[in-house]
């Protein structure tokens, strides 16, 4: 809390420097509690070993298994700081993941879409994997083309506009595999998921770059900026001559892209895609991640790093049911009981009533 | 206009020193009326002046910190609109408060429906219906959806659901804003005929044809305190206008004169931009006018005058049906703010609020987000050039910020609307439209936004301004457009413009003028 000092001398200072440092520091403080938890009951928490060439241990697994999530909070939390949500998002995962997975199925490719597709999966096997990727992201960002024209054409609420896809989706993926779960041994796509790149796994780093181009992308362009302009003030974002509608429809496809790519990496975990199994509940977690990460759901400022600190600790917390070995029904409750004890943390209505202090940053007016 | 009302009809409604006050506004402060059976009363007042606050008063939505209200003899303190209804209190409001998606039957019957078996009625539901409809002179199918018919009807549905419930006084909040001419006909028609029944009706508007037209007497509130009651027939225009704003039109003619002598009148100036009848049905009627380069335009008038329809059209905000702007040769009729800006307009809108500021973000943000706007998404101003922009402009319009980072939320109004004036400034525009720049905030930074503005004019950028303090419209421009009723009546120039000609302009009865002085 380096502000506060800063408060301190001359004139009282608003949370600046700091928004991010405000976003983080709960988030942040939860997972190092958990972690903290974890160390002294679970045996062997923070060793990292070097097994057959990857890197093992129980802080890689949180990574790993938390890609998905964290892909996903990555494009939730555009949608989010435009004061929308995107709830289709794991249906989004499951037709991109049907989609690959039906697309090395020789079966389905001889009957959709012709010999011709079989003889490049045989032959040329690592650029036929390349369409399949491409023609799984086109069809996400299709999918968040469709809300976002929903949302930003149509004035359709967000929540609503989003529900469609999240229960047709499902039903889409069932009929691009005509209701068949399809199973692959294809190294080269099941290296999304299962792959390695010097120990670290490919996932992670997909992730990475993912959120590297995102904070990117948002920071060196106004495109943050506009963002949470709409987020915060649609009316006047509009006045201002921000391209509103445009900004909207962006934040939607992004986030389909990233749904696709987390279906990607999920089917090729299990080297298969079952409609109704990948994705499911993911929106939950996505949402939850933003929201833990400091990100209001009514939009306006958002924070990309405070959305993967939440995705991570949601991993962790349920990474940590599994070594503690609880019963996976009972594993909701603690899970949420996290969830809300960090929500309450982040609200100052509730510090304030909790310790009957707030922070001096927190209630600065500088009136004039 | 209608029959004096006689002093003997009996009062229904006595109201008086009822104050009110909410954290730093005293919204109330004496408030008196008096209702008489079978008149209609019209109550008057500027923004702020407190007309909503007594509605809320008497509906039971505030309770009043002192002051009494008589009905029909007794005292009553109403605790919720429920139960100013069941004391024959009924308000109808600006906003149809029906629910559009039922029957206008299933709206008149909404908590009170007919039963019979303990299911409901339908058939005497929607004979009640019918009935109280036709008490209104309305015949029309109860079993339709209330939207689909006109916003007129619907006020109507909402007047007769209000009266159903043996109303002795109904309020009539700003019923007409939403209507067209024919549909204003057709309400004041019918508050004629309530009126020969023996209800009083207080009809709070903002169109002075419409209360000279119907209202028996007016009340005047200013500031939240009781100015004036008068019955319409005694009390001229002018006085009215006089009496709203907080002006003796006598004592102004001689202090106008002082102002005439310093005022300004600059030599013919080179013309930016011509508006041709810019108008937009059931907002602002056709609208035309001349801005020269470093001239400042003002548009004056009431309340609801179309002072900030004719903004919002001039700047795409709303779009207009007709007219154009004549500008670089061309007539442009501006489709979005983001076309106006490409001519290089620039507004400030009245709603700091709802249509300005972006609270939660910084100083910072808020001053380069319309520049950064027109440069787009991709050619990012670097994080020096908004810093040099924010401290530029923080300092130049002597904003009082704890750091450029402090979100505008936190800020007073005064600052607030600096930063709007500087998020525009830094677009370098030709032609700056400021819609109550001053309004709500304190008189330093009202005489330092005025001085502002006489800067901008000395740059050759052109201003329209519109406040309600004509004061400060006839400090600054060089051409006044006086607006009334939605519709432009005369244009003021040079040495003639004073805030008594624009009041008498306002006050002119379709093209007489009632005061010559």
């Amino acid at each position: 809390m380096a502000d506060r000092s800063e408060g301190r001398r001359g004139k009282p200072v608003a949370w600046h420097g700091g928004p991010v440092m405000q976003a983080l520091i709960w988030p942040v403080a939860a997972l190092a509690l958990l972690v903290i938890f974890n160390v002294l009951f679970t045996p062997g928490y923070l060793s990292i070993s070097v097994v057959e060439g990857r890197l093992s241990g129980y802080l890689i697994d949180i990574f790993r298994d938390g890609s998905s999530v964290m892909l996903l909070a990555v494009g939730m939390t555009l949608v989010i700081a435009t004061g929308g949500v995107d709830l289709s998002v794991g249906a989004i995962m499951a037709i991109a993941a049907v989609l690959s997975a039906s697309m090395v199925t020789p079966e389905w490719n001889e009957a959709n879409l012709g010999g011709w597709a079989n003889a490049m999966l045989a032959d040329r096997t690592i650029a036929w994997i390349g369409v399949v990727i491409a023609a799984s992201l086109v069809a996400s960002v299709l999918a968040g083309v469709w809300n976002g024209a929903l949302v930003s054409i149509f004035k359709i609420q967000p929540i609503i506009a989003t529900l469609v896809l999240m229960v047709a989706g499902r039903g889409v993926a069932q009929l691009v595999s005509n209701g068949r779960i399809f199973t692959y041994d294809l190294p080269a796509l099941e290296f999304l998921g299962k792959g390695t790149i010097l120990g670290v796994p490919f996932s992670v780093i997909i992730v990475a770059l993912v959120a590297f181009l995102a904070i990117g992308l948002t920071r060196l362009t106004a495109l943050g900026l506009m963002i949470e302009a709409v987020g915060d003030n649609d009316t006047a974002s509009r006045s201002s001559g921000v391209p509103v509608r445009a900004i909207r429809f962006m934040v939607y496809m992004v986030s389909g892209l990233c749904a696709g790519i987390a279906g990607l990496i999920e089917s090729s975990n299990v080297s298969s895609a079952n409609a109704n199994q990948i994705g499911l509940y993911a929106e939950l977690d996505a949402i939850f991640a933003v929201v833990v990460g400091g990100t209001a759901l009514t939009g306006g400022r958002f924070f990309l790093v405070g959305s993967i600190v939440g995705a991570l600790l949601i991993q962790t917390l349920t990474n940590t049911m599994y070594a503690q070995e609880v019963r996976p029904e009972i594993a909701l409750i603690p899970k949420a009981l996290v969830i809300v004890a960090v929500c309450l943390l982040q609200s100052p209505e509730f510090r304030r009533k909790a310790w009957g202090v707030v922070r001096p940053g927190v209630r600065v007016g500088g009136k004039a | 206009m209608s029959e004096p009302v006689s002093e003997q009809n009996e009062v229904l409604l006595r109201v008086s020193g009822v104050v009110k006050t909410f954290p730093g506004v005293r919204a109330l402060d004496g408030a008196r009326l008096t209702l008489r059976r079978g008149e209609v009363h019209a109550l008057m007042g500027e923004n702020g002046a407190g007309k909503s606050t007594l509605i809320k008063v008497l509906t039971g939505v505030h309770t009043p910190d002192a002051g009494t209200i008589e009905l029909d003899g007794a005292m009553i303190s109403p605790s919720s609109p429920r139960d100013a209804e069941s004391l024959g209190v009924s308000t109808v409001y600006q906003e149809v408060n029906l629910v559009p998606t039922l029957s206008v039957a299933e709206n008149l019957c909404l908590g009170r429906f007919p039963r019979r078996f303990g299911a409901i009625d339908w058939r005497n539901a929607h004979r009640r219906a019918e009935r109280a409809l036709f008490r209104l002179g309305l015949e029309l199918s109860v079993t339709r959806r209330l939207d689909e018919h006109s916003i007129a009807i619907q006020q109507m549905v909402a007047i007769a659901r209000a009266l159903d419930s043996d109303a002795k006084l109904l309020i009539l909040d700003e019923p007409t804003s939403s209507l067209d001419e024919s549909e204003v006909d057709r309400l004041l028609a019918l508050m004629d005929r309530l009126r020969s029944e023996g209800l009083a009706i207080l009809f709070v508007t903002h169109f002075m044809d419409q209360v000279y037209r119907i209202s028996d007497r007016i009340t005047v509130f200013r500031n939240g305190a009781f100015v004036t009651e008068a019955p319409t027939a005694e009390l001229p225009r002018i006085e009215l206008i006089g009496r709203m704003v907080g002006k003796d039109p006598e004592a102004l003619r001689v202090r106008e004169a002082e102002v005439r002598a310093r005022h300004r009148t600059r030599a013919e100036s080179e013309s930016l931009a011509r508006v041709e009848g810019l108008g937009k049905r059931g907002r602002v009627g056709p609208v035309t006018f001349e801005i020269g380069k470093g001239e400042t335009v003002g548009l004056a008038g009431l309340l609801g005058s179309g002072r900030t329809e004719t903004a919002r059209l001039m700047f795409g905000a709303d779009q207009a049906e007709s007219g154009s702007i004549r500008i670089d040769g061309d007539a442009r009729r501006p489709g979005s703010p983001r076309e106006a800006m490409r001519l290089g307009f620039a507004m400030t809108p009245d709603d700091r609020k709802a249509a300005g500021i972006i609270p939660t973000l910084s100083v910072r943000d808020n001053i380069v987000l319309a520049l950064q706007s027109s440069k787009g998404i991709w050619r990012k101003l670097s994080g020096a050039q908004q810093r040099d922009l924010a401290d530029r402009f923080i300092a130049l319009l002597n904003i009082k910020v704890s750091g450029r980072e402090q979100a505008v939320g936190t800020l007073s109004g005064g600052n607030q609307q600096k930063v709007l004036l500087a998020r525009w400034l830094a677009t370098e525009p030709r032609l700056v439209i400021l819609d109550e720049p001053t309004r709500g905030i304190d008189v330093g930074a009202k005489g330092e936004i005025e001085s502002l503005i006489l800067d901008l004019a000395e740059k050759g950028v052109s201003v329209v301004f519109i406040s309600a303090e004509l004061e400060e419209v006839v400090r600054v421009s060089q051409r006044v457009v006086v607006l009334r009723d939605r519709r432009q009546v005369g244009i003021l120039e040079g040495e003639s413009i004073t805030e008594h000609a624009i009041m008498s302009m306002i006050a002119r009865d379709d093209g007489v003028e009632i005061d010559h002085g």
